[in-house]
């Protein structure tokens, strides 16, 4: 065991990419849920935009096309869960996870040929002077693009949420969905483009992992990221900054693990693969005594003839 | 206009063909997705379906359809029971693991005794590491409130690195040449989950499947705990009126449904795969969600869901080996089973009417 390897830094910098395909995933769904719907199909939004992502940069050699063409098949799938569940008056649970299932195949089938595949490498972006500092440069100013980009999106949905006219709408539509039909909101309009967000977020998130976080394609390579999603945006009390704070957190426990394991630490492999899951079940235990914050139609559906 | 009307009472006859209709569409989409895939769609669709049953193989292939639909058949019906009563295991995979691991390693202990007794107690072992498994979230949701379903797929990950954990330590085969995974316990009669009647099928697994649906029937229709999981799932407040105790029923739901699942687990490792190895689940745990949908939460539906549900893995293998059919078309296509059965639901409760609403 030598843990004088790990270094403080790398550690800080690496704990920040992986943070990032649970931001991306638990923002998209902070916002659904803040319209009054319970999407448990993240984790197949990621998988599918994992692998649309990946193959789309090999097929182009533009990693940032295939995190466009990631964030639309993310979108694309999404409409099927908001078909059953807005139009059809499925039970959102069960939806959900008939999207999760569906996606895992589709993945898989779609992934075949690019088993073993590299694929094309996003750059860092280098600010001359700033990525240059010592210590600071790597972990604030050493990143890709889409690093940035989930920062600066929880930074919108947090200030859209709060001062926008469009968030207010929202925010009434997930409360109450009745009162606000009854004021002429669009209540099926608002939760469907909502749900496309939550789509095209998670997509993005899956094709960080396969592009950026671990740069190739293996089935079911997202893991249960996007379960972990799911518990962040309870963790997050449905606030962005949380969800960002949590994000940081568990991708710190993860990092740490990682690192505890190529460190060769005493305990073994199998119980540091474990500990980000435990963590999560315990971090809900926590936080679940305080459901206050929850929007109150979450999970509700809405018919207008009622 | 197309609108949706709510039936004032869901309609049965929906209700019952909605499972044939989902079916159907699935075939379609199915076939559409094949011929995508560049394979001819009707014969990969006849190939699925008929081949198992009547093909020129089936004497083989119709045992194993016990073999795959028991264990789907065990763990939905325990999922079914809480679905009903809006208790969301979603964990079942996980708790067939540690039914396995449990009941496996239970048995192991005595190797290489031979004894009647050995069986018996690796199937209590199996049971109770299933149930205790489930009792996680279940007391974690009834102490703190915790959602049951974000636990209990939480802890399917965590079995699945346990599972890695006691193939590669605890329960490897020490003859085993260092290979991960545990003896094989088909070649040690006391712990041989093996066949009742020689070709076909048969064998402990189903007899329990089997019992598990009399079993579902018979609590649904004639118990009171049957009556507060109907009542809770369509009107819970009524339910908390009608003296139904919250904590006890999702102690009871989840704890059964972990416990058929361990079961599951249990007769699936000391039958047909044989030994504890890093990947022998297969995913039954999930599938079983999609048996549960579509046989309707009801005990016999799901009887039927899961020979349908089985015939669908045993004519995937075939189409893969015949018409070169990758292995996860199948899975979409099971996936793309539940889409249209949670869509064409939608027939059990409104009615589509056409043109403008009438004034009340």
């Amino acid at each position: 065991m030598d843990l004088s390897a790990i270094n403080p830094v790398l550690l800080i910098a690496s704990l920040m990419v992986a943070a990032t395909p649970l931001l991306l995933a638990a923002i998209g769904e902070l916002v659904v849920e803040k319209a009054g719907v319970l999407n448990l199909g993240v984790e197949g939004m990621m998988i599918v935009g994992a692998i649309a992502g990946f193959a789309t940069a090999v097929e182009s050699g533009s990693p940032f096309l295939g995190f466009i063409a990631a964030a639309i098949a993310g979108a694309a799938l999404s409409i099927l869960f908001a078909i059953l569940t807005q139009f059809a008056q499925a039970n959102q649970v069960a939806s959900g996870l008939s999207l999760t299932l569906f996606g895992l195949g589709l993945s898989a089938l779609m992934g075949q040929s690019y088993v073993g595949v590299k694929p094309p490498r996003m750059g860092d972006i280098h600010i001359p002077v700033l990525s240059d500092l010592p210590v600071i440069g790597p972990i604030l100013f050493g990143h890709d693009i889409i690093l940035y980009f989930g920062i600066a999106l929880t930074a919108a949905v947090w200030w859209v949420l709060k001062y926008s006219r469009l968030g207010l709408v929202l925010r009434a539509v997930g409360e109450n969905h009745d009162a606000a039909h009854a004021l002429g909101y669009k209540v099926l309009k608002i939760r469907l483009m909502a749900i496309m967000f939550g789509g095209a977020c998670a997509g993005l998130g899956g094709a960080y992992i396969s592009l950026i976080r671990v740069p190739q394609w293996t089935e079911g390579m997202t893991a249960g990221i996007g379960w972990i999603a799911l518990a962040l945006v309870v963790f997050a009390s449905w606030k962005p900054w949380r969800a960002l704070l949590g994000a940081y957190l568990f991708g710190g426990v993860t990092v740490v693990q990682l690192n505890l394991q190529a460190a060769g630490v005493a305990i073994p492999v199998e119980y540091l693969a474990m500990s980000p899951y435990l963590i999560t079940i315990l971090v809900l235990v926590i936080l679940s005594a305080d459901k206050s914050s929850a929007p109150a139609a979450l999970g509700r559906n809405f018919h207008a003839s009622r | 206009m197309i609108r949706l009307e709510k039936r004032p009472q869901p309609s049965r006859a929906w209700s019952m063909a909605t499972p044939l209709v989902a079916v159907l569409a699935t075939m379609f989409f199915g076939g559409l997705l094949f011929a995508a895939l560049g394979k001819p769609p009707a014969e990969a669709i006849r190939t699925i379906f008929w081949e198992p049953l009547f093909g020129e193989f089936s004497f083989y292939y119709r045992p194993q359809l016990l073999v795959k639909g028991a264990p789907l058949v065990l763990i939905a019906i325990g999922l079914s029971l809480g679905f009903r009563a809006g208790i969301w295991n979603i964990g079942a995979e996980g708790q067939y693991i540690m039914g396995a691991i449990c009941g496996a390693g239970a048995g192991l202990a005595f190797y290489p005794a031979e004894s009647f007794l050995i069986f018996p107690l690796m199937v209590v072992a199996g049971a109770l590491g299933g149930w205790a498994w489930a009792m996680i979230p279940a007391v974690l949701k009834t102490r703190f409130g915790t959602n049951e379903i974000l636990v209990s797929l939480m802890l399917v990950y965590v079995a699945e690195q346990f599972l890695a954990s006691v193939s590669l330590g605890l329960l490897k085969n020490p003859e085993g040449f260092g290979f991960p995974g545990s003896r094989n316990l088909q070649a040690w009669d006391s712990a041989h989950n093996a066949e009742l009647i020689a070709g076909t099928g048969m064998h402990w697994g189903v007899v329990a499947a089997l019992i598990a649906v009399i079993f579902a029937y018979v609590l649904l229709n004639r118990h009171m705990t049957g009556y507060h999981i109907r009542l809770t799932g369509e009107a819970p407040r009524a339910a908390r009126f009608a003296g139904v105790n919250p904590t006890r029923l999702v102690l009871f739901c989840l704890g059964t449904s972990g416990a058929l699942a361990g079961l599951a687990g249990l007769f699936e490792v000391s039958g047909p795969s044989g030994q504890i190895s890093i990947d022998f689940n297969v995913g039954y745990g999930f599938t079983a969600i999609i048996v549960a949908f579509l046989g309707r939460l009801h005990p016999v539906g799901i009887l039927l869901a899961g020979g349908l549900m089985a015939l669908t893995y045993i004519g995937g293998d075939i189409a893969q080996s015949n018409l070169q059919l990758p292995a996860a078309a199948i899975q979409v296509f099971q996936g793309m089973l539940l889409f249209f059965l949670l869509a064409f639901d939608l027939l059990t409760n409104f009615r589509i009417a056409i043109g403008k609403p009438e004034v009340a």
